[in-house]
């Protein structure tokens, strides 16, 4: 490997005021030692904004347009009050998983923290939207920007047909259940290829859906046909037979109430999809969180240094980015009145610098960790790392030793049936692996949020809809329940049960609406 | 490839929709804190926002979520002291730590808090205090009796004074005009110099020396018109034109009336503070321009200033009518009611000499009445009413758009009544 250092005569710019020359100067140093890593990246959009505008962008979560919902405004008026009282500095930078890849980069910023956030944003961030699997495989950045403006036109032309009110609560209601509106196990097909074409499928589905035989009241020819293992007592006709609807436990909740619920009109139909395209768009994001900034942190680090060894910056800007640097990977102890749970940031960052530090430099340890990786070139090894894992994965198999010892974890086990929380490992040789595998659930989607799926449909009885709640770990779920079934049976228009099991057995029933004699609680 | 773009100039307030949204949809939430901070605040700070808080469990989005409960796994960072088998006490408060994964939203704004607490802008806080409410006849003064006048820009004229040169339509008149003046003399000076050139081209010996000599001279003398056409003259000069547009009056004077006898305590005047406090913001929403006139009365009405009306302190009788009659002498002399949108406030305990209060209804349905656009009337007592209340009965069942009264016992009844006086024609 021959890297061709650079030497400036001077710095490129001094001092905390910047310019549009000074940043498309730096710009071009970033591309160019971004290049020399080969960092692989969408164009970059930078837009120069306000505080104003930041707090806009952050309260539509980062969608450059969004619809309009009361939520956005409640997040608004939050991150303003925060922002007034100063408890909360805004983040430096928003980025947005398209192509051109949008970063936004606030007036009130230093020099420094420009260069920083372009390395950050529109380097670390950039590559990794580009390169990760999941974002690959979830989401379209070149059609996102379009989508969004059509979803905006889309909800707005409702509300003017159907007023706010209606459009508000059927939002409402999606928003509840937007977290299930991922196919989680299933590949999706492409996004949008085709704008247009799809919109055309879209119609004959919902034409489809008139005519749908689901729900037809009078039983289909073939009865008695089928062969008629169990008549039972009360259903001598077998008038019940035919199996379960739908035959697989579906857990796209949202895909399952866009197709089936049988009241929406074709709007509200399009108003899920809307939700459930989006949810689909930020479903990677959620999942890669410590990857994400990690990856992200190590390039600004990694081009920061680069940038002061070729003399593009000066000795302060270096202090002032390192000062900066250090508060982002901060880790509080767990009994700091700091702390808030784990640093995405700092737990990212460790592990790829410490993955880096494998390959230039194993020790033993190392080498019978990862034997693989010990000795390899890093800049492959942490490509590859980055390209095809989440973080659930990415700590089981990246986390070191030594990351645990830095970072001092420990596993606690809290059960309710005993009196006592437990300490079931710490940062030892007995430890590590149990650490590892406990952290690494500890990110697992599927464990962080309830296992609830549709489990049937009662097409041939009272078209209730049953979801099934498997436990894990018999953790139940919270009192929020009761408000998330009766969104849910806004839109499914008839009873919705949801049970919960743990092993073979139901341990809890809950039911939209309340029967009769539980009216009351 | 990497674009910059600089942003800063588009359009602020992305969120405003949103967060009306989120304001309509709380509005009875949000009206209920209004209400309880326009009760507790004073008079001299209604001008301001006002923080809103709403229970977190009103407002949350519901999703499915763990309870706590079951066997929970933890990894936390900053291990000093544990060993490996070590038991803990469960710390209090349940959950506790975290766990880890990072809820973005939720956690780093809530903080444990029950509230979610925002400010409302200065705006946001009248809109929500005045609500519903509506001044009656607020239709402006007709045109036919009003006297104001606006000027209002009407093209432009020849005259004028020299502030309102408008030197654009100046120089165009002038470059016409020079035009117009030089295209004559330019025609014949072309016409000599062509002659000229055609006499010098002449072989020398037809050549006509007199003649080259005349059309010189004609030459010189057209070049000295053609730089004698003044560049600009007066008579280009062109002026910005205004006329007197007769205009709705939005001029507006409110009369806090107030009785100042012996029976009214401190406690009765901050109460009628308030309540002309509130219809002073009211009014001043409204109209441009508003005034205040204060007088107060025991056995006879004296105009004073701010201050004295609310804080000096008077014994003695009641007479309304002395009151009644100098609001009647100051429009007189200072409002005509042609120019004026006029308000009244009265308040008073009730207390008033028998006799007085059957005047009292003749000065208001003679003469007062006519002129007002509105006679509001609240009656600071817990006990029964006295004759001027009934009389006022009758004015009002004579004017029921203009009259409205009520009746006030403790300071929070302040912003219901004038919530009632008030309330949009539709709904009464």
């Amino acid at each position: 490997m021959t890297t061709l250092t650079k030497r400036h005569a001077k710095p490129i710019a001094t001092g905390s005021d910047w310019s549009f020359d000074d940043l498309t100067e730096f710009e071009a140093e970033i591309a160019r030692l971004a290049d020399e890593y080969r960092l692989d990246t969408y164009p970059n959009q930078i837009e120069i904004i306000t505080t104003e505008q930041m707090m806009d962008a952050y309260a539509s979560v980062g969608m450059p347009v969004g619809y309009h919902h009361w939520s956005f405004g409640k997040q608004f008026l939050a991150v303003e009050q925060a922002y007034r009282r100063g408890q909360m500095g805004l983040a430096y930078e928003l980025v947005i998983n398209s192509d051109p890849c949008i970063a936004y980069l606030m007036e009130e910023n230093t020099l420094m923290m420009q260069v920083l956030v372009m390395a950050h944003a529109c380097y670390g961030h950039n590559s990794f939207f580009k390169g990760n699997y999941l974002f690959r495989t979830w989401t379209d950045a070149s059609s996102i920007v379009d989508y969004l403006v059509f979803a905006r036109k889309y909800i707005s032309q409702c509300e003017e047909r159907h007023g706010v009110q209606a459009v508000e609560q059927l939002l409402d209601a999606c928003h509840a259940l937007q977290n299930y509106g991922v196919d989680r196990y299933k590949r999706p097909s492409p996004v949008s290829p085709e704008e247009e074409a799809r919109r055309q499928q879209e119609r004959e589905d919902y034409l489809q859906t008139q005519v749908n035989t689901l729900w037809r009241t009078i039983p289909t020819g073939d009865v008695g046909s089928i062969a008629v293992p169990a008549a039972a007592e009360d259903d001598p006709l077998g008038l019940r037979g035919g199996g379960r609807y739908p035959p697989e436990p579906q857990e796209n909740l949202l895909y399952f109430i866009e197709k089936n619920a049988p009241l929406l009109a074709p709007w509200q139909r399009e108003v899920v999809r809307i939700v459930r395209k989006l949810a689909q768009y930020f479903y990677p994001q959620r999942q890669t969180q410590v990857m994400n900034e990690g990856w992200a942190t190590f390039w600004h680090y990694t081009l920061m240094n680069r940038l002061f060894d070729e003399g593009a910056v000066d000795e302060g800007l270096i202090l002032e980015f390192l000062q900066s640097h250090t508060a982002v990977v901060s880790q509080p102890a767990f009994d700091s009145p700091y702390y808030n749970g784990i640093n995405p940031y700092a737990l990212g960052f460790a592990i790829f610098t410490d993955l880096k530090r494998i390959c230039e430099a194993p020790n033993d340890e190392d080498r019978e960790w990862f034997p693989d990786i010990a000795g390899s070139d890093w800049r492959e090894t942490l490509n590859f790392a980055m390209r095809n894992f989440k973080d659930e994965s990415f700590i089981q198999q990246f986390l070191s030793p030594k990351v645990i010892r830095d970072l001092k974890l420990f596993h606690i086990v809290d059960d309710d049936q005993e009196e006592t929380l437990e300490v079931a490992a710490i940062h030892d040789e007995r430890g590590y692996r149990r650490v590892r595998e406990a952290l690494s659930t500890q990110y697992a989607l599927s464990l962080r949020e309830p296992n609830i799926q549709v489990y049937e449909a009662d097409i041939r009885g009272d078209r209730s809809l049953t979801l099934r709640h498997v436990q894990d770990q018999r953790r139940p779920l919270a009192r929020s329940v009761y408000p998330v079934i009766r969104h849910l049976h806004q839109l499914w228009g008839f009873p919705v049960k949801l049970e919960s099991w743990d092993g073979d057995e139901v341990v809890r029933r809950y039911q939209w609406p309340l029967p009769d004699s539980e009216e009351g609680v | 490839m990497t674009y910059f773009i600089d942003r800063r100039a588009n359009a602020r307030n992305k969120s405003a929709v949103n967060r009306q949204r989120f304001l309509d949809r709380y509005r009875t939430h949000i009206k209920r804190s209004v209400e309880e901070a326009v009760n507790r605040r004073s008079i001299t700070d209604m001008e301001r926002g006002e923080k809103v808080s709403i229970p977190t469990r009103d407002i949350s989005e519901p999703v499915f979520q763990h309870g706590s409960g079951g066997r929970r796994s933890i990894v936390a960072p900053g291990n000093r002291e544990f060993q490996e088998g070590d038991r803990l006490r469960r710390p209090d408060g349940g959950g506790g730590g975290g766990d880890g994964s990072g809820e973005g939203g939720a956690s780093n704004q809530g903080e444990g808090m029950d509230e979610f607490a925002f400010t409302l802008s200065r705006e946001e806080f009248l809109e929500f205090v005045f609500d519903g409410l509506e001044l009656p006849h607020l239709e402006r003064k007709p045109l036919v009796d009003v006297e104001e006048v606006r000027p209002v820009r009407a093209g432009v004229s020849r005259d004028g004074v020299p502030a309102r040169i408008n030197i654009v339509r100046s120089m165009r008149e002038a470059q016409a005009r020079r035009i117009a003046m030089r295209a004559p003399i330019r025609r014949a000076l072309r016409e000599a110099q062509e002659a000229l050139e055609v006499e010098e081209r002449k072989d020398p010996v037809l050549r006509n020396p007199a003649r080259i000599q005349e059309l010189k001279e004609e030459i010189e003398r057209l070049e000295r018109r053609l730089e004698a056409v003044p560049f600009i003259d007066t008579y280009d000069l062109r002026y910005n034109h205004l006329i007197n547009q007769p205009q709705p009056s939005s001029k507006a004077v409110m009369f806090c009336v107030m009785d100042v006898s012996g029976s009214m305590t401190q406690a009765h005047k901050d109460i009628a503070k308030r309540f002309f406090l509130l219809l002073y913001l009211f009014l001043e929403r409204s109209y441009e321009r508003v005034e205040l006139v204060f007088v107060r009365h025991h056995t006879a009405a004296k105009e004073v200033d701010e201050e004295e009306f609310f804080y000096s302190r008077e014994t003695g009788g009641t007479i309304v009518s002395s009151a009644l009659t100098l609001v009647d002498e100051i429009i007189d002399k200072r409002y005509p009611p042609g120019q004026w949108n006029l308000y009244v406030a009265q308040a008073s305990d009730g207390d008033n000499w028998d006799d007085d209060s059957v005047n009292c209804r003749e000065l208001l349905t003679k003469s007062l009445m006519g002129r007002l656009q509105y006679f509001t009337y609240v009656e600071i007592t817990p006990h029964a009413h006295q004759a001027l209340w009934e009389e006022y009965e009758r004015v009002e069942a004579a004017y029921p758009d203009r009259f409205a009264m009520r009746q006030i016992v403790e300071p929070g009844d302040i912003y219901p009544v004038f919530r009632a006086l008030f309330k949009r024609r539709a709904e009464s």
